[in-house]
Formats: structure tokens, sequence, C-alpha cells
């Protein structure tokens, strides 16, 4: 047992201090960095590659969202941020702190929400935001009114004497999210928060941290639902297989290499036959042209005309188009050019 | 055309990115006081060791009735059925023949450090180990802890402590039973040698044993937990010196060197030897080396099991 830690923790101000003063390594002010980080599982299966060199830059009150398939590695890289889980490359700092050099001074100034329930289920509503209180050192008459701040706040009064396992969905990851706000947290990391909730639930809680964005709290947040990255998170990266496909703001992204309307229509046959390809050559706006077995599928920044045209083309080769789609301009179609895969939830 | 574009959940009114927050019925519309109204925390490893101490007892209160209840049933129903039914019937005859070998010991003498081991090591193990199988499986709320602002050693240790109080108060709690169950004549013959000896048996028995949980919650497949009681908790006590003194074991001697390596034995005959020093126990030396060396270095590979599987 170490005892790094028995000397009272620095206050706000000197953890800021401590952060300036942190090297060259950890660029002063960010809230989370990380180089080149990687994770390997060793199973008895053989290794898994879950995070294979994520760099991140998360400026101090930005909203951040890690957005990905399941498996994408988003669990990992939280757990790497927020100590539990030790990486196996790379480096990663949190108010300028290494995760792996330092993770009690870490643990103080992280909140964490986890995709999994961790409520202390012999407890009550209560009861787990006034020890969480307590953990973190406030004695027991703040750390009680502290929980009461918090069980108003949240919406839970009249849940207070409950038994955390008696909580609906959506009143236990709203709990979640109150306990790990109790100590004040300086980033606030949330997996997958509104997974499995209800529609009504979901938007709630996105009000919910739209509010603490507002005041100021930095949040990382990951996610597999596009339009929720794009509904809270200032800047995203996408994420896939470990690694990041693309970061920046919203409007940056569908501006970049993504920024095409994708256009996908499926014949009754062999797509080969309308050479697409060759159709739509003199469009300038036109950026990649895909056949494959019955579709088509075209990436453009003007899509005015083309479906009609492709509809026609078809005609002439004896095709009936049975479906097509257009989409606009969104993650959505930036993970598709990206990766050349739908984006599967 | 079908014109696919990301959609809302359904039923749901369409957020537009970055639009002002409705307070919708369950959404706070007071976060204000949410970060910069509150106190500013300051932990240290004792504040958090000490709250996480509160938290385990707020907990045992509660289950307080269960618990007492499983703490005396068990060493109740031996005393019972030993000392006082079989004597009635003229069965423990031969208990007393072979336990004390005749010479006027009682078996409630053998059987009152035998039951407090017998508890100690119970309570000891599943108070650490239960807890923490639970804590480990489905949706590993052991993580919650595990983000308290000290070293997982602290929590490992915490965890041992709080199982190691529950083997101690388990070790008393036979004590009033031994000392009133029992048919007449049948009392035990005990008187405390050396109080300050007890106690650090007592202190030194309840920690190793917690130390052996924390081993075995961290190591234990959730699913196998019967096999605890099949596999070490049933034999551990059935060999541990309970019903019978060590040295009564002379005359199966292989037996009696095999028990040597159940750490029951030492408990059982550390308590014999400050309780009931009429009868002949293994040397204090060995006794204390096997229960504080056991303590801190079981203590120490669980600590080490716990860091691994709370780490990944
Ligand atoms: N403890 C583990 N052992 C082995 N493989 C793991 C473990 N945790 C996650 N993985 C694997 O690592 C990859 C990334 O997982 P995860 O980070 O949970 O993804 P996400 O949160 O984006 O869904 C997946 O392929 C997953 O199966
Ligand atoms: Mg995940």
């Amino acid at each position: 047992m170490t005892d790094s830690t028995v000397q009272a923790p620095p206050s706000k101000a000197e953890a800021a201090q401590e952060t300036a003063a942190a090297g060259p390594d950890s660029r002063p002010g960010a809230a989370i960095r990380t180089d080149d980080l990687r994770k390997t599982y060793t199973t008895s299966r053989g290794n898994v590659d879950a995070v294979r060199g994520i760099s991140l830059d998360v400026a101090p009150g930005e909203f951040f969202g890690l957005l990905g398939p399941n498996g994408a590695g988003k669990s990992t890289t939280i757990g790497m941020l927020t100590t539990l889980i030790v990486p196996t490359g790379g480096r990663a700092w949190v108010s300028g702190i290494d995760v792996v050099a330092n993770p009690v001074g870490v643990k103080r100034t992280i909140g964490v929400v986890p995709q999994n329930n961790t409520l202390d289920m012999q407890l009550s509503v209560t009861e787990n935001l006034e020890f969480r209180g307590r953990f973190f050192g406030l004695s027991r008459r703040d750390a009680l009114r502290r929980a009461d701040q918090l069980v108003n706040a949240f919406g839970l009064t009249d849940r207070r004497r409950a038994m955390a396992t008696d909580l609906s969905g959506g009143q236990a990851r709203r709990l979640m999210i109150a306990r790990a706000l109790v100590h004040r947290p300086d980033v606030l990391f949330l997996d997958e928060p509104t997974a499995g909730l209800d529609p009504q639930t979901r938007v709630n809680l996105w009000d919910t941290l739209r509010a603490l964005h507002d005041e100021g709290q930095t949040i990382l947040l990951t996610t597999h639902y596009m339009e929720e990255a794009e509904a809270l998170c200032d800047r995203v990266a996408v994420v896939d297989h470990g690694l990041v496909l693309a970061a920046g703001t919203i409007d940056e992204l569908k501006q970049g290499a993504g920024a095409d309307t994708v256009i996908t229509v499926r014949y009754d046959g062999d797509a080969a036959a309308v050479d697409a390809a060759t159709l739509l050559d003199g469009r300038p706006t036109v950026g990649k042209v895909e056949t494959e077995g019955d579709q088509v599928r075209v990436f453009t920044k003007d899509p005015a005309g083309i479906l009609g045209e492709l509809v026609t083309a078809g005609a002439r080769a004896g095709l009936t188009v049975r479906d097509a789609a257009q989409l606009k301009p969104s993650l959505e179609t930036v993970f598709l050019t990206l990766t050349g895969r739908e984006y599967r939830e | 055309m079908t014109t696919t574009t990301p959609t809302p959940p359904p039923g749901a009114p369409s957020p537009a990115p970055g639009a002002p927050s409705s307070s919708a019925a369950a959404a706070p519309d007071r976060t204000v006081a949410v970060i910069t109204g509150a106190p500013e925390p300051h932990p240290t490893t004792w504040k958090t060791f000490a709250a996480m101490m509160a938290r385990e007892f707020r907990v045992l209160g509660r289950n307080a009735p269960s618990t007492f209840i499983r703490s005396v049933i068990q060493p109740l129903l031996w005393v019972f059925v030993f000392t006082y039914v079989l004597p009635k019937i003229g069965a423990a005859g031969s208990f007393e023949a072979g336990a004390a070998r005749g010479n006027g010991t009682t078996f409630s003498t053998i059987l009152l450090p035998g039951l407090m081991a017998s508890m100690l090591l119970m309570q000891g193990i599943l108070g650490t180990t239960f807890p923490l199988v639970m804590e480990f499986s489905w949706q590993r709320t052991i993580e919650d802890r595990a983000l308290a602002p000290v070293p997982l050693g602290v929590l490992a240790f915490e965890k041992m402590v709080a199982g190691a109080i529950q083997g101690f108060v388990g070790a008393l709690i036979v004590v009033p039973i031994v000392l009133f169950v029992h048919a007449s004549g049948q009392s035990p013959h005990a008187h405390v040698t050396n109080w300050f000896l007890l106690a650090l048996i007592l202190v030194a028995a309840s920690m190793m044993t917690a130390a052996l949980g924390l081993l075995l919650g961290t190591l234990m497949d959730p699913r196998k937990m019967q096999m605890l009681f099949a596999v070490i908790l049933l034999p551990a006590t059935m060999l541990g010196c309970v019903y019978y003194p060590w040295s009564a074991l002379h005359s199966i001697r292989w037996l009696q060197i095999a028990v040597l390596f159940n750490p029951m034995i030492y408990i059982s005959e550390g308590l014999r030897s400050v309780l009931t020093p009429g009868i002949g126990h293994l040397a204090t030396w060995a006794i204390l080396l096997v229960l504080v060396g056991g303590a801190v270095l079981i203590g120490y590979l669980g600590t080490i099991t716990f860091r691994r599987r709370v780490l990944n």
C-alpha cells in the first residue's frame, strides 16, 4: 500500500499549478490528452487489439464525443482514461496528470458513469450519493447536504429513500450521473449514457447533459448513436476498430472527406449494366461512384438530378429500381465515406 | 424516392443541435448548484478508508438480523447436540474418552475454542468472499469503489478488515452459547491465562481468515460458490481440531502431521492455548508464526489478485 496520498490533496488552484508544471509531454490546460494510446487484451483465445493508437486532445469546458459502433474500442479508451484499464502502449493525461503514473491523482479529478449499472445495490439513492461524497473526503454532514442537493437537481426527490435496485433505467442513469458529480470532478466521463433508454428519457437526459455543459463541465461522452453525438458534442472523434477515423466539429466532419450526399440505388439485376461511372463522368461534383452487385452508390456534393439519371439509365439497361436512398451529409455519410461500410448501430 | 436522414428517436421532439435546453419534466433546470454550489472535497487515504468502513457497517447493520442468525444457529445447534443431547442420552462418553482421554475434561471444554475457531473461520472467509464475489460478478459494482481516490491496495485492505471484524464477532458470539447451553455437569473449564495473547490470536486469526477470503473471492469463479463449502470450509473445519485437540491425534500420527497444513488448526489450538490451558496444545510460537505470517503473506497475495481482478 503506497502512501503518496496521505497528505491533503491539492486544491483546485494547486492542481492547476501542478498541471502547468507537469512537463512538456502534457500540454498544460488540456483536460484530456492521449498520445498513441493502445490496448491489447491478452485472452486465452489470442490477443485482441481493442485500441490501436488513439490520440485525442480535449480542452477544458469542451463536450467531446467518441462515436463508433459496438466493439470500436470506446469503453476501453474510457477505461484507460479512468485508470481501471492499463494501457499497453502510448500515454494519457487527465487534467495534466498521467493516468498510469498517478492513478490516484486522476481519480480525484474525474467523475465516471460507466456503461453498466455500478450503483451500490445495497444502499438507497441518498446513501449512494452520501457515501460517494464521504469517499472523497466530505464530512457526513456535508455529504448528506450534497446528496440532498443532487437528489433535487436530478429529479429523484421522491425516490430518495428507494434502494438502488428498485430504480427504473432512467432513474438509475440519472443517479449514476449525480453520483459522478458529487465531488465536483474536473472531467466527467459518460460511457453510452443513453443506451437502452426509451426515447423520452433519452431526450431528457440530453437536456441534463447540455445544462451541465452550459455550466462549464468538461465532458467526454461515448455513444454509438449518431444523432446523440450530433445533438450534444462540440467535437467528435469517429472511431472504429480501435482507430480514430476522423475528428473535428460536426461541421468540419461534414465539410471534410465525407462531406457528400450519398445516393444508393438498388436494381433488380446486375448494376454493372447501368455503367454509372461513365454516366456520371461529366459531373465535377460527383466524388466517387461504386458499383457492387445489384447496387450503385454515388458520393456527391450536388445530388440534384442524379437519382433520376440512375433510374432512367437503369430502365435503358432493362433494370427496375427496387430501392433508392439519398443520405444528406451527416455523421452517417461521413462514416460511410471513411469506412465504405454502412454505419451499424 | 426514399430519403433517409438520421432520425431522432420516434416520438421524441427533434432536438436541433445547440438548441436551448427545454426543461422537460424529469430534467433538471437547477444544475447551477450542481457544480458551483458544492463543498470542495479534500480526500485523504484515511478519510476514504473510514468512509468505506462506514459503508460496510451501514450494509451489515441493515442485514444484521440475518447475519446474526447465521452466526448463532450453527454453534447453538452444535453445542445443544453435543453438550446437552448426547450427554443426556449417554452417548457422549466416547467423545470424552476420545477427545480428552478420560482426564475428566468435559466435551464443552474442547468445543469452546474449537467452535470459536470454526465460526471465526467461516464468518471471516464468508464475510470477505461473499461481498467480493457479488461485486465482481454481473455489473462489477466494485468499479464504483475502485474509483475512490485511494490506491487499490487500500480498498483490498478495507475489504479484509471488514471481513476480519465479522470473523472476530463470530468467534465472540460462540462464547456465551458454550458457557450457558449444556447439560448439568457439562460446563466448560475455561479461564483466560493471558488477555494480551488472546487478543493477539483473535486479531491475527481474523485477519488471516479475511485474507483467505480475499484470495478466494478474487480467484474463485462466482458460479462455483458451493464448492467453497464442500472443498474448503467443511474439510478445514472437520480436520481443524475443532472437536478434538491436536494432541489427541497422536494415535493417528499421519493425520496429526497432515493437519499441520490446515491453517484452521492454528486458530483452534491458539484459542485452546489461552482459554483452556489444561489441555495440551501446539507450541505458541508455531501458532503465532502461522497466524501472523499467514495473515501478512496471504493478505499480500490477495491484494495482488485483487488488483489483477479490478484492473484490466
Ligand atoms: N476484457 C476484455 N478482454 C478481451 N477483449 C475485450 C475485453 N474488453 C473488450 N474487449 C474487446 O475489445 C474490443 C473493444 O471493446 P470495447 O472497448 O468494449 O468497445 P465499445 O465500447 O466501443 O463497444 C471489442 O472487440 C471487445 O470484444
Ligand atoms: Mg462500450
